[in-house]
């Protein structure tokens, strides 16, 4: 409502101007009495729009790479009659892009970004957001309403979604330039939901339809950057500051540099199949760059690298080459989760959820972080959050192969912190290699009868939802119901720990660890963690450490000893040497 | 036989770079070695590597030419074992040294040596030495047999023979600086050491083919 008063034209103030300051100043002293009651920290209200992209550059929409591509591609596609409208939404837009690529619906329609479903082909687990339980807000099942705004499809409100239907798609999300283009929950959701999301501008169809292109970094950071429910929530590794990274906080999309768009690493092997998942990744890549001239189309640093990518004509080179079977490249070469100043979650609780002032929900805004911003230490919708900048990985060894809990796995709680997405891999695993992760760790609801996690109904156009009911018992009750899930009647919290591979934010090779790093004693370094194997520098046989130092200090000794003697029986202080002597 | 004392280079100037070169380089690989150990961390471990590795290097090929200069010359004869006067020696320095009483061993060309001296250095040269560059070598080329079945197993054999090698070595060098200082003064035989000189007895015979042969071995101020 107060808007910037410009003062332009003296002589024009006219009286709408003049009430226009009334507005004003009381708009100010209106702030101050919030300001006043509520401290600085604390915002009423429960809206996530701000949280979502609201501070993100969302000019920056093209990457080098898109400007390079672009002058090679042979279509213009502002040019097109087909894109010029009028269109009244995304749907006639998305059949005009099919009436002349006609393979790419049946294309899109296996990508994960649309079925939200993936079969992991080891371990045979259904995967997918379709199904799966996080330990962020826990499950888009059953809350697509609300979560769906991140499908690349339109009208996705309930899991009766149609997936097979190709007029369903949204080529706009991933494809338009203007960075105008945005998308809201597919439903309204309850009262206290309703306001989230308001005050957009319209959209201008035939604009953003003219502006598609290949993928910048703006339209896979839409969604990708502010997973969890804000912005670096969930990886860790990928935030609102890779729209204009520096060289420091990503040396591959630094803006003034290579300004990598993410389809420069994550190519698409088949049409629009892309590879770089984390369900299912190669965690040591032994093809490296493959045959000559044949581009590989995997998401690895070895497919651009090779795995002996440091210069064989250093010692260091060699030996750092050395490490590239047992070391995963990120592992040195990301030595800090949440560069460029946004700070991602590491601890979230969902206990303390359901807090209210007057009867509203609130924010509470204690963490500043690198770049200034406030983020939220408490929401009344979603509990208690702890957050991290600019800090260590959590490091393991890994093969790649990620082992979910989900809704149908049982586990005993007495066994302490459930992995939702255990992972295997050890020394001894010749496939495995050492990784950087973030680990999440959260307390959230679980089933206390059967042991199981559970779905939460958190969005919906009702009052059982607990984004307004406040309700951890209504919310799973009416979570487990709807989707089919037994349900003991009985919550309690759990602690659960979840694990995101690190692999963005790749520094400059000037910042890539240094070897005393790992290669130090005890709490120092940063493989402390991991045991099973030699590494010198870290690991040493402690008995003979104590023989070799007391054998030193020993002959120390003795040398002591014997020139005290020397010494004195020369200058003849010890009687029975002279005595000797005259002998 | 009559012998007479004379000023002569008992250690030749290969002999005496042999060993100054070994000492500086031994130093720097103990310095660094203890780097990458954890011992302490006065330099940071690329370097202490980059260091160690490099002189190791050094070290190795020094090794192997003074190997070949040893037995082309025949000096390896000097590093024979031998027992005889090995107690007398032994009771010198825990004793005799004490009252001022001469060494028993008397220095000639052909044992520059005593029994003693004698023994470690041959110690040093077939089992500190070989046990320190065999495992090293074993264990700076990991990269090139960690594949192997149990090569970890290996690793942690080669690295506890390299470690116990190395506290030895460092044992050796204390003991060998300390027993410099036990000459007529306590500089005296690192001077020798460093001009190669030392007044020792030679035969008659010996001081004639210097004298013919090596002139400018013999040093004797006129």
């Amino acid at each position: 409502m107060r808007k910037k008063l410009h003062i332009g034209n003296v002589v024009q103030i006219n009286f709408f101007s003049f009430l226009y300051l009334i507005g004003y100043i009381l708009g100010i002293s209106m702030a101050i009495n919030v300001y006043a009651e509520h401290g600085p920290k604390v915002e009423i209200g429960i809206s996530e729009y701000s949280e979502i992209g609201g501070n993100a550059d969302m000019q920056a929409t093209t990457a080098a790479f898109d400007k390079n591509k672009n002058s090679k591609s042979t279509t213009d596609h502002s040019k097109l009659e087909e894109l010029e409208g009028p269109f009244f939404d995304g749907r006639e837009v998305t059949k005009a892009c099919l009436g002349c690529h006609n393979k790419a619906g049946t294309q899109f329609l296996k990508n994960v970004h649309w079925t939200w479903e993936y079969k992991h082909p080891i371990t045979g687990q259904l995967l997918g957001k379709r199904t799966l339980v996080n330990n962020y807000c826990t499950n888009a099942k059953g809350n697509e309403g609300m979560c769906a705004q991140c499908h690349a499809g339109y009208g996705m409100e309930d899991d009766n979604f149609d997936f097979t239907n190709e007029e369903n798609i949204d080529c706009l999300v991933c494809h338009e330039s203007t960075g105008t283009y945005y998308k809201t929950p597919t439903n309204k959701g309850n009262k206290a939901c309703s306001i989230m999301f308001e005050g957009k501008n319209p959209i201008e169809w035939s604009k953003v339809a003219q502006s598609v292109q290949n993928p910048g970094r703006n339209n896979c950071g839409k969604c990708h950057f502010f997973g969890g429910g804000g912005d670096n929530v969930k990886h860790g590794d990928l935030s609102s500051a890779l729209f204009n990274p520096s060289k420091e906080v990503d040396v591959h999309m630094d803006s003034e540099g290579l300004d990598f768009a993410c389809v420069v690493c994550h190519v698409s092997n088949e049409g629009h199949q892309w590879s770089g998942s984390r369900y299912n990744m190669i965690a040591k890549d032994e093809v490296g760059l493959g045959k000559p001239g044949i581009p590989r189309q995997e998401a690895t640093c070895e497919s651009c690298h090779s795995s002996s990518p440091h210069p064989m004509t250093s010692l260091q080179g060699i030996k750092l080459n050395g490490h590239t079977d047992r070391v995963a490249c990120e592992t040195c070469h990301i030595p800090k989760i949440a560069k460029g100043g946004v700070a991602t979650q590491v601890d979230w609780d969902w206990r303390t959820m359901g807090k209210l002032k007057d009867g509203e929900g609130f924010k509470l805004k204690e963490y500043t972080q690198g770049n200034g911003d406030h983020r939220a230490t408490y929401k009344s919708i979603k509990g208690n959050f702890v957050y991290k900048e600019n800090f260590n990985p959590f490091y393991a060894w890994f093969d790649g192969v990620m082992n979910y809990t989900t809704i149908d796995t049982k586990f005993d709680p007495a066994n302490g912190p459930i992995d939702i997405n255990g992972f295997t891999g050890d020394f001894n695993d010749p496939k495995s290699r050492i990784w950087p992760f973030k680990r999440m760790h959260t307390t959230q609801p679980y089933d206390k009868g059967n042991n199981t996690l559970v779905y939460m109904h958190l969005w919906g156009e009702d009052d059982q939802a607990l984004w307004g009911n406040y309700s951890f018992e209504d919310s799973i009750k009416m979570g487990m119901e709807k989707n089919g899930i037994p349900y003991s009647g009985e919550y309690g919290f759990i602690e659960t720990y979840s694990y995101w591979p690190i692999n963005h934010m790749v520094s400059p090779k000037e910042d890539a660890l240094a070897c005393a790093e790992c290669h130090a004693r005890g709490e120092e370094g940063r493989l402390n963690e991991l045991r099973g194997f030699y590494m010198p520098g870290r690991d040493y046989f402690k008995w003979l450490d104590i023989i070799g130092y007391l054998a030193i200090f020993g002959v120390f000794g003795i040398i002591f000893l014997h020139t005290m003697m020397r010494v004195l029986c020369k200058k003849g202080v010890i009687k029975i040497c002279k005595s000797g002597d005259e002998k | 036989m009559e012998k007479v004392k004379h000023a002569v280079v008992i250690y030749a100037r290969y002999e005496r770079f042999w060993h100054w070169s070994q000492a500086i380089l031994i130093f720097v690989l103990a310095f660094s070695g203890f780097v990458i150990h954890g011992t302490f961390n006065l330099i940071d471990f690329e370097t202490a590597v980059n260091i160690h590795t490099y002189s190791a290097i050094a070290l190795i090929l020094l090794w192997l030419f003074t190997t070949f200069w040893n037995f082309t010359t025949g000096n390896w004869k000097q590093f024979l074992p031998r027992t005889q006067g090995l107690l007398a020696v032994i009771r010198y320095y825990a004793w005799d040294i004490l009252f001022g009483r001469p060494h028993p061993h008397t220095k000639t060309m052909r044992r520059k040596q005593n029994a003693l001296q004698g023994l470690s250095y041959l110690t040093f040269m077939i089992v500190i030495g070989p046990a320190l560059w065999v495992s090293g070598i074993i264990y700076l080329t990991y990269d090139l047999w960690n594949v192997i079945e149990g090569s970890q197993d290996i690793f942690q054999v080669v690295t506890f023979f390299h470690t116990a090698a190395a506290f030895m070595m460092m044992a050796f060098a204390f003991i060998h600086i300390y027993m410099t200082t036990t000459g007529k003064t306590p500089l005296h035989y690192i001077k020798t050491m460093i001009t190669g000189v030392e007044t020792i007895e030679l035969t008659a015979a010996e001081k004639a083919y210097f004298a013919e042969q090596h002139p400018k071995m013999l040093r004797d101020k006129e």
